[in-house]
């Protein structure tokens, strides 16, 4: 479904992706860690060209993402994304942030896209606040409408990069819910994430990364087992001491 | 020199001070409108990754925000006859003068309000697969537009009173018809004191009003 082969990313002199291949392959949810400023939300945000890549390639669902002549935007279409700070449209009430997309992008009507993103609304259990406008949710029902609004334009996969890491502690499990239920319905997913109590129950695979590069790239039961690099092993003594 | 003023001749003017200050609503009102659509392009060409568009845009901007209003009015009076070749009048001159010189001040506005909205607000709305003018047109600029509302409101207040200058081309606004009725009643004093109350009570009135606007058009977040 996704696949990244041998990309490598520059800011200026600044080396941020370093030779990174994986594969995601259809229905597989895949987490990626690793200490900030590994490159991690980079990589996601290559999957769907938000940023582009100088070296490398990168497919999803058979669409090259870094081919010349790609329509991105068709593309972007079909692959959600969830943000770490939601990005909500502050302007727009809930109704309007979940057709925008369906309307302006799918060409769908109205109707049929409140119709839609409703069923998307309700989904994440937020149906009540259809008419009010994000500043009146708290943060994790930003992130569920945010979830809401990715699903509702029918995506062949989800990449979310660091979903609760914007949210306060009684929040993220709300949110977390939102995602476990949806990876236990299939749904591709590639996720940006520290919290390693939803790697452990959803994850298939888990990526670690550091300075740029893929370091990890293994099964769960494996990297929570025994990692392999001794980087990996620091990364996950540290966070999991508490 | 007050303490005896003929508010008779201020009843006689007042329907020919009221053409010309139509004349000065209809010029702001042009030049706003046309100032923050032109401007608005400016401001997205100044913020454009294509060089070109961007210094251009900038030149354009930085030219005209350092030259006297004044100066502006009397060289277009005399240059847009040459483009066009056939005389346009002092109104139209008017018309267009203010709204190319007010689209470097509302552009730059404009400019500031795009940069207020979150790099990730873009972002999102790009990730959904709106294309650059669909994510400014649905996104960015409704944002930007309501963050900056009390300042381009301002530069309306100002845009008004500066349409004053255009007495210097012949245009009949406010001042001038003032101007003219002093001099056929030969009463300067009492015109330019009613005048200047009828700038003042316009403008104050609407300061008051942006500030009350202020509170009430931000996007809460």
């Amino acid at each position: 479904m996704i696949s990244i082969r041998g990309v490598s990313k520059w800011y200026g002199p600044t080396r941020v992706l370093d030779d990174c291949s994986t594969e995601v392959a259809k229905g597989e949810v895949v987490v990626v860690c690793g200490p900030s400023g590994s490159g991690k939300s980079t990589l996601i945000k290559c999957v769907n060209g938000l940023e582009p890549v100088q070296r490398g390639e990168v497919v999803v669902d058979g669409v090259s993402v870094t081919a010349a002549g790609t329509d991105l935007n068709r593309l972007r279409a079909r692959v959600g994304m969830v943000f770490q700070h939601f990005e909500l449209f502050p302007h727009l009430s809930i109704t309007d942030n979940l057709t925008l997309g369906q309307t302006r992008v799918l060409g769908r009507s109205r109707d049929e896209a409140i119709t839609r993103g409703l069923a998307m609304l309700d989904r994440v259990g937020l149906a009540a606040h259809r008419d009010k406008f994000p500043a009146q949710l708290s943060g994790g029902q930003q992130q569920r409408v945010a979830i809401a609004r990715a699903l509702a334009m029918d995506p062949v996969c989800m990449l979310f990069d660091e979903p609760t890491s914007a949210l306060d502690p009684e929040m993220i499990s709300e949110v977390l819910d939102v995602m476990v239920k949806l990876a236990e319905e299939g749904m591709t997913m590639m996720c940006v994430t520290h919290e390693m109590g939803f790697a452990r129950r959803v994850a298939h695979r888990v990526i670690f990364m550091d300075h740029g590069r893929i370091v990890e790239d293994c099964t769960k039961e494996s990297f929570f087992g025994t990692p392999r690099s001794e980087r990996a092993q620091q990364f996950l003594a540290k966070i999991l001491r508490h | 020199m007050l303490d005896n003023l003929d508010l008779e001749v201020v009843r006689a003017s007042l329907p020919f001070l009221w053409t010309g200050l139509l004349f000065s609503l209809k010029l702001t009102l042009v030049a706003m409108t046309g100032g923050i659509v032109f401007g608005t392009l400016l401001a997205l060409a100044r913020l454009s990754p294509f060089a070109v568009l961007r210094n251009s845009a900038a030149a354009y901007v930085n030219i005209l925000r350092s030259i006297p209003l004044l100066m502006v009015i009397l060289w277009f009076f005399l240059v847009i006859p040459l483009i066009s070749g056939k005389p346009v009048g002092a109104e139209n001159s008017a018309l267009i003068t203010f709204t190319l010189f007010e689209a470097a001040f509302y552009g730059e506005i404009m400019r500031a309000g795009i940069q207020s909205v979150p790099r990730g607000q873009v972002d999102a709305a790009r990730a959904l697969g709106l294309g650059y003018a669909q994510s400014m047109r649905d996104v960015v600029l409704p944002q930007a537009f309501r963050n900056m509302l009390p300042v381009l409101l301002t530069q309306t207040i100002i845009l008004f009173q500066d349409t004053s200058l255009v007495y210097a081309i012949g245009a009949t606004d406010l001042l001038k018809a003032a101007e003219i009725s002093g001099k056929n009643y030969n009463r300067p004093v009492e015109m330019y004191l009613l005048v200047a109350l009828i700038y003042f009570a316009i403008c104050f009135t609407l300061s008051r009003l942006v500030r009350r606007l202020q509170a009430r058009v931000a996007i809460p977040r």
